[in-house]
């Protein structure tokens, strides 16, 4: 499987970065490089080995479900580059 | 204020000092503010160093009394949430963010008196091997300036070896913590998954990632090590050690069953990487360790290699997602709330967060998922079961921890898959969660090469204990003749 400016396009959007036309020329280089070598593992028959998400049979460590003070919104909001009084402005959706 | 050698510096030698109120924590901590003054404008080791807080911290607890290893200064690699403290991931797109928590390990540390010395440089988001990634300039390794230091904690690497700090920590996703280790002439140390909380580590590939001390010497790397290491609730992968972090004092490796895999056939391996490890070989064997040879079938392939690029961008695509100029951060305004989506990552990211927030995403889409993400989680099977294998017939693994020393600034960083190859001996215990650790064993043109000690899930003691008969063994001294005398 090689990989055409058209996939790279797909995945920009797919992760949300928005790219000029010699910055998306030179990724979709890089990235076919990457995935030329990569891109092997799908040769592999692998059809009997299960897959692994995770490396160790971790169980979850839950706490104890206690009431506590939320965080304070005031702290929070200061963070925002744009806010409101009480919530975080953003542009429209859909302009 | 009594005669105190910053550049022979341990944590341990440090904590006698101050029991012995020879020196008080002020006069250690501006030692180090003073070595860090002098030479970070060259070595750009910290992103971030307020020394007023410094100072403030160390006078508490000169005044309060301390007990321990409280007193001793450490950095912190800076994707480690500080509450109040600029934490950028080596990010623009977090330039000036304060986070309004503190990362679990650093609460630990500031639990136990460590005085916090600052933040340190990194690859951005902690994708690379070489620090050069990172958006505020490339770390300069202290053994040569126009070297890197390896990556991605190359700063908290670079900081322990130039004595800007005697202990730091960092974090290791792929090799991390151990290839700049090695790079640097310092001991590090990857935990098992789950022995230290995650909470407060600017996440990038969550099944993999884990924090983990650098130091001067074993024994410090153990010391640091039990102070971070403990269960948490606010991680609920993290359980903690299941027997408490012992200091090592063997000298010998006698009852040892040390595996030494072999280097035929692995590629791109420097000559004088591949003498050090014979020779550290035969250290062990002078140890009294019954060197066995073992083998990892499938874990230094190249298809391993495939797997952890595959792994760590697809769960990194999903990670990054937060940063979408809403909550903190940068924002790069749009007409919409897409266009400001993507405008603002389009500047926040670089180039190679932008490559494995691509690749990420593309291993992960509809019709590639199987055939890229799927099949490298079958890998990871694979790799499992090889260290299974592997640690039926000995105690510990050793390989090289890097197949070269130190490269030149620049060298690699227009050729991602060679930055990749860097991680080949590292990232394998990742995959399979196990802990592992760097030791200096020697120098091959003047710069330093690690050796990489592998060892079974939670089985951080016996790695400690062969490191330190190891270390004795070796007698690496670590300061870089480059830095001689200053400051």
């Amino acid at each position: 499987m090689s990989l055409t400016p058209e996939d790279v396009r797909h995945a920009a959007a797919l992760a949300h970065i928005a790219l000029e036309p010699d910055e998306l020329e030179a990724l979709a280089r890089d990235l076919a490089g990457i995935l030329d070598h990569i891109g092997r593992i799908a040769e592999l028959d692998l059809t009997d080995v299960p897959p692994t998400s995770h490396a160790l049979d971790l169980v979850n460590v839950l706490g104890d479900d206690v009431p506590r003070e939320p965080w304070p919104r005031e702290q929070l909001l200061e963070l925002a580059p744009a806010r409101t009084a009480d919530g975080f402005l953003v542009p429209p959706i859909g302009a | 204020m009594a005669a105190f050698d910053v550049e022979r510096a341990s944590a341990e030698g440090i904590a006698r000092l101050l029991d012995a109120r020879e020196l008080t924590c002020e006069e250690v901590a501006q030692a180090y503010l003073e070595r860090i003054e002098a030479l970070n404008g060259d070595l750009n080791v910290y992103l971030h160093v307020d020394p007023e807080r410094v100072l403030a911290r160390a006078r508490a607890l000169d005044s309060e009394g301390r007990a321990g290893i409280a007193g001793v200064p450490i950095a912190y690699k800076d994707l480690l949430c500080i509450r109040g403290v600029p934490t950028t991931a080596g990010s623009r797109v977090l330039e000036g963010y304060r986070p309004p928590y503190t990362a679990t390990a650093v609460r630990r540390c500031e639990a136990e008196g460590l005085v916090e010395l600052g933040k340190t440089n990194m690859d951005e988001f902690a994708m690379g091997s070489s620090t050069e990634n990172s958006a505020y300039g490339p770390t300069r390794n202290p053994w040569d300036r126009e070297r890197v230091p390896g990556g991605s904690s190359g700063g908290s690497a670079a900081a322990v070896a130039a004595s800007m700090a005697p202990l730091s920590l960092g974090t290791d996703t792929g090799g991390s913590i151990r290839q700049p280790a090695a790079l640097c002439g310092v001991v590090g140390l990857k935990p098992t998954y789950g022995n230290v909380s995650r909470y407060g580590a600017i996440a990038f590939a969550s099944s993999l990632d884990q924090i983990g001390p650098f130091a001067r010497t074993v024994r410090d790397c153990a010391l640091a090590l039990r102070v971070i290491a403990g269960a948490d609730t606010c991680d609920s992968t993290c359980v903690g050690p299941p027997e408490p972090i012992e200091l090592p004092d063997r000298e010998d490796l006698r009852g040892i069953k040390v595996g030494a895999i072999s280097l035929d056939g692995i590629e791109g391996v420097s000559p004088g990487v591949r003498e050090s490890y014979e020779a550290a070989l035969a250290t062990v064997r002078s140890l009294g360790g019954e060197l066995v040879e073992a083998k990892l079938e499938f874990s230094l392939t190249p298809h391993a290699l495939a797997a952890y690029y595959l792994i760590a961008p697809a769960e990194a695509s999903a990670n990054l997602a937060r940063y979408d100029g809403v909550r903190y951060g940068l924002r790069v305004d749009g007409d919409d709330i897409f266009a400001m989506y993507d405008a603002t990552r389009e500047r926040g990211f670089g180039r190679e967060v932008k490559r494995r927030c691509l690749i990420g995403a593309y291993a992960l889409s509809a019709g590639y998922y199987d055939a890229y993400y799927g099949q490298a989680q079958r890998v990871r099977t694979l790799i499992r079961r090889d260290f299974d294998t592997a640690f039926a017939s000995c105690d510990l693994l050793l390989t090289p921890t890097a197949p070269t020393v130190a490269f030149t600034l620049g060298e690699l960083v227009d050729d991602p898959l060679a930055m990749y190859a860097c991680d080949l001996f590292t990232l394998p215990v990742n995959l399979s969660g196990l802990p592992a650790l760097s030791l200096p064993c020697g120098l091959s043109d003047g710069l330093p090469v690690g050796l990489h000690l592998a060892g079974p899930a939670f089985s951080e003691n016996r790695l400690l204990a062969a490191a330190h008969a190891l270390e004795g063994a070796f007698a690496f001294d670590p300061r870089p003749p480059a830095l001689t005398g200053a400051a």
